[in-house]
């Protein structure tokens, strides 16, 4: 038990003088978004269901290969920042930084997969 | 970590049951949270009858009947009995509002009363706002100046003043912030809807001259972005305001200060 007064209780830390640049970064991504997600789903469903060969001369020109890879950087780091974001809802102590940290490297590791893979296709 | 469950000993038990009103007609079912902190006891609900040819017409009429005529024991805040206080405010057939202005007709079926969700309770429907009032106080809420007092007063264009309708109203009753999943969270540190629309009153009063300093203090992951727009708060104000809008604005001016 801490015998803290309610107004100090309340003010906690103080102020972390952060959160806009966050909240900044997420309407850019989401209105970035909003057009490569389209975009992407007219490109993806062209290239669908070729053969192998296909597929590889289908990606090997610029405008598919750079909307799939432009949808993956910025779905995936927007999707973790929504992740993150909900973590530190749920999630509190050392679960939350871990889980935080977990996140971070998965979407990381998705993003340089994902990129290599299209490079191999594209190159 | 989030919890899923209620600890054992908030689980809530089945009460008593008052027996009905004699020779009533117009009989209605209230089942109403009771918790005393005294007798060690698990919550429960118990089930009252009222004969509703002699009730009020709203919820609070038939919490006093119950109180003054059944069960003295009942405890309850109320005062103006007209929506300005903000005293009754409770959680009625699962919506947060003021028992005072809520009508018995508006509910289907028998009455169900709760005190505001995810709060400390003291006792039966009385939740503890200790730390609710201490955010209140932590943004501020009053005039903020630096130029000399002026001889006669602080003047503001109508256009000014009419920023600040649909903030003024707000009567701190709690209903928002009890509302909102990010507050039953993170009430620690979030400072809810209602705090956040007092805040955004103060920040748009152009007499106010601390904007920067208070724009300060609310830039934070918790304090103000925990806001992720659910709009409970504007859905259940029993006042017709919109707090998300207020929060809103706050974040617009944050940007508009970065970029």
């Amino acid at each position: 038990m801490q015998y803290l007064t309610d107004r100090k209780r309340a003010v906690g830390n103080g102020s972390g003088r952060a959160g806009t640049h966050h909240h900044w970064q997420m309407m850019v991504s989401s209105t970035l978004l909003v057009v490569l997600v389209p975009l992407f789903v007219l490109t993806f469903g062209i290239g669908l269901g070729g053969t192998y060969e296909e597929v590889l001369a289908y990606y090997s020109r610029p405008f598919p290969a750079i909307v799939t890879g432009l949808t993956l950087v910025v779905g995936i780091i927007h999707l973790m920042r929504e992740a993150h974001a909900a973590i530190e809802d749920y999630m509190h102590g050392l679960a939350e930084k871990l889980t935080y940290i977990a996140v971070g490297a998965i979407a990381y590791t998705l993003i340089a997969a994902g990129l290599f893979a299209l490079v191999k296709l594209a190159l | 970590m989030v919890e899923f469950a209620l600890p054992k000993n908030s689980r809530i038990t089945v009460g008593k049951t008052w027996p009905k009103p004699e020779g009533a007609t117009n009989v209605r079912k209230f089942q109403i949270y009771r918790w005393n902190p005294d007798d060690g006891k698990n919550p429960r609900i118990d089930t009252y009858f009222l004969d509703m040819d002699k009730c009020g017409p709203m919820v609070l009429d038939a919490l006093i009947k119950i109180k003054n005529e059944i069960d003295p024991t009942l405890t309850f805040r109320r005062s103006c009995r007209e929506g300005i206080c903000g005293s009754c405010s409770m959680n009625i057939d699962g919506i947060n509002t003021l028992a005072c202005i809520y009508g018995l007709d508006e509910i289907k079926g028998d009455v169900k009363i709760y005190p505001l969700p995810h709060m400390e309770v003291v006792k039966d429907l009385i939740p503890d706002l200790t730390h609710f009032y201490a955010q209140h106080a932590s943004v501020m809420p009053w005039l903020e100046t630096k130029t000399n007092r002026p001889a006669k007063e602080w003047r503001q264009s109508i256009e000014d003043r009419k920023k600040l309708d649909g903030l003024y109203e707000c009567v701190m009753c709690a209903s928002c912030s009890t509302s909102c999943p990010s507050y039953w969270w993170n009430s620690d540190r979030y400072l809810g809807p209602a705090a956040l629309l007092h805040a955004y009153r103060w920040i748009i009063d152009s007499r106010d001259e601390a904007t920067g300093e208070r724009l300060d203090e609310l830039e934070d992951p918790f304090k103000l972005y925990r806001c992720h727009t659910i709009m409970n708060c504007a859905k259940t104000c029993p006042k017709g305001l919109n707090p998300a809008k207020a929060i809103a604005e706050i974040k617009k001016m944050m940007v508009e200060r970065h970029v």
